[in-house]
């Protein structure tokens, strides 16, 4: 970006380097997991409830519903996916160096994908008891 | 990353208490912002004492007293003094409105008036400042009516229920006061347009006769330039004329998922 002592015009500014024509497909996708979420709490509460206080076997076997593990996987599909694009939000809005922004991006997306991969992994491994 | 402090050139310095006028039996205290790119001081805020009996009643006339019997430096935009042309737009006990329509009366009892310049702009001198990116974001969202269709001979013709649309938007007066109350504006000035550009842009989006809808929208869906309103409302809160550019930019927003979705 050009700082204001540049000799671009103000308009030239403004306009940039113009219009990325994106970000209403992620607006959409955090309006989407976040209705998600909501129909999904109270499920998986009840579940985290269900499994207080239980052993692996005891879990595996709550786990081993099939409802119940697609609850889970839903709800950490919506929930990782949601907390990725609200960080990138948050980096956009308060980081401005282009390099240490764009890092900033791909460590969220790593962290996310890793954290959604993790737990998806976990639920599948308790729900086919192995 | 974002600038949360002022920087060491804007930090405000103690100011001058200028003294109390000679035979008024009411006074009413103003402190107000002060900072003259010549003399190469900070910034500092001095207290006026204003006659509140040889004075008319809205702030705007206590500044222009000051101007008038104490103090003739001191530099402010204003113009119509009736809220219609945006000049005088600052800071006013917190809260960034009109000088001209706010009443000193109703900035809490009893306290000092507290003035500054409108919040993270540039500043040319005292409570002046520099709107120049403001501007060219409104010009950018190319504030007009755009056409294929050959010009009709009479008009271009629009029903009263799609007159009715424009309502709520055409009223802005572009005095700054929402753009320069946002946080997002705050910090993403250069990229992000801003609630007033963007209540505009939704003006000329909702408006029938205009053939461009598709295109605006297109200049629009950018992450920075639109995506950045959180819907925070402190614009819709600030608007001296009541207007709610949160709820414009939803619209736009909505537009958008609506010929993608």
């Amino acid at each position: 970006m050009s700082g204001p002592s540049s000799m671009r015009t103000p308009l030239a500014r403004v306009r940039s380097l113009g219009a990325s024509h994106s970000g209403t497909s992620d607006f959409w996708r955090q309006r989407l997991t976040a209705a998600a979420m909501v129909l999904l709490i109270v499920p998986v509460i009840v579940v985290v409830i269900m499994l207080l206080g239980r052993n692996q076997a005891g879990a595996a076997q709550i786990l081993g519903s099939l409802p119940i593990a697609i609850i889970l996987l839903l709800f950490i599909v919506a929930s990782t996916w949601h907390m990725k694009i609200g960080m990138q939000v948050v980096i956009e809005d308060y980081v401005h160096h282009e390099k240490l922004k764009l890092a900033s991006i791909m460590a969220n997306n790593f962290f996310c994908f890793a954290v959604a991969t993790a737990s998806i992994y976990a639920i599948l491994k308790l729900s086919s008891g192995v | 990353m974002v600038e949360f402090a002022l920087p060491k050139n804007s930090r405000i310095s103690g100011g001058k208490t200028w003294p109390k006028p000679a035979g008024a039996t009411e006074t009413r205290e103003f402190r107000v912002y002060r900072w003259n790119p010549d003399d190469g001081k900070n910034p500092s805020v001095d207290t006026y004492y204003v006659d509140v009996h040889d004075c008319g009643p809205m702030v705007l006339d206590g500044l222009i007293w000051i101007k008038n019997h104490i103090d003739p430096t001191l530099t402010f935009r204003r113009s119509c003094r009736e809220g219609v042309c945006g000049s005088c737009a600052m800071n006013i006990d917190g809260q960034n409105t009109l000088a001209c329509t706010k009443s000193m009366h109703d900035v809490a009892s009893g306290g000092a008036v507290k003035i500054n310049p409108l919040p993270h702009q540039p500043v040319v001198k005292d409570l002046v400042p520099d709107l120049t990116n403001f501007y060219a974001q409104y010009a950018s969202i190319e504030p007009w009516l755009k056409t294929t269709t050959p010009t009709p001979q009479k008009e271009w013709r629009q029903s009263h229920e799609d007159r009715e649309k424009l309502d709520g938007l055409y009223e802005c007066i572009l005095c700054a006061c929402c753009s320069t109350s946002c946080p997002s504006y705050w910090w993403n000035s250069d990229r992000f347009l801003g609630p007033a550009a963007l209540l505009q842009a939704t003006r000329w989006v909702t408006d029938s006769r205009d053939e461009a809808t598709g295109e605006r929208l297109d200049n629009l869906e950018d992450p920075f330039r639109l995506y950045r309103c959180h819907t925070i409302m402190n614009c819709a809160k600030a608007c001296p004329k009541g207007l709610n550019p949160s709820e414009a930019i939803a619209e736009l927003k909505f537009k958008l998922v609506e010929r993608q979705v």
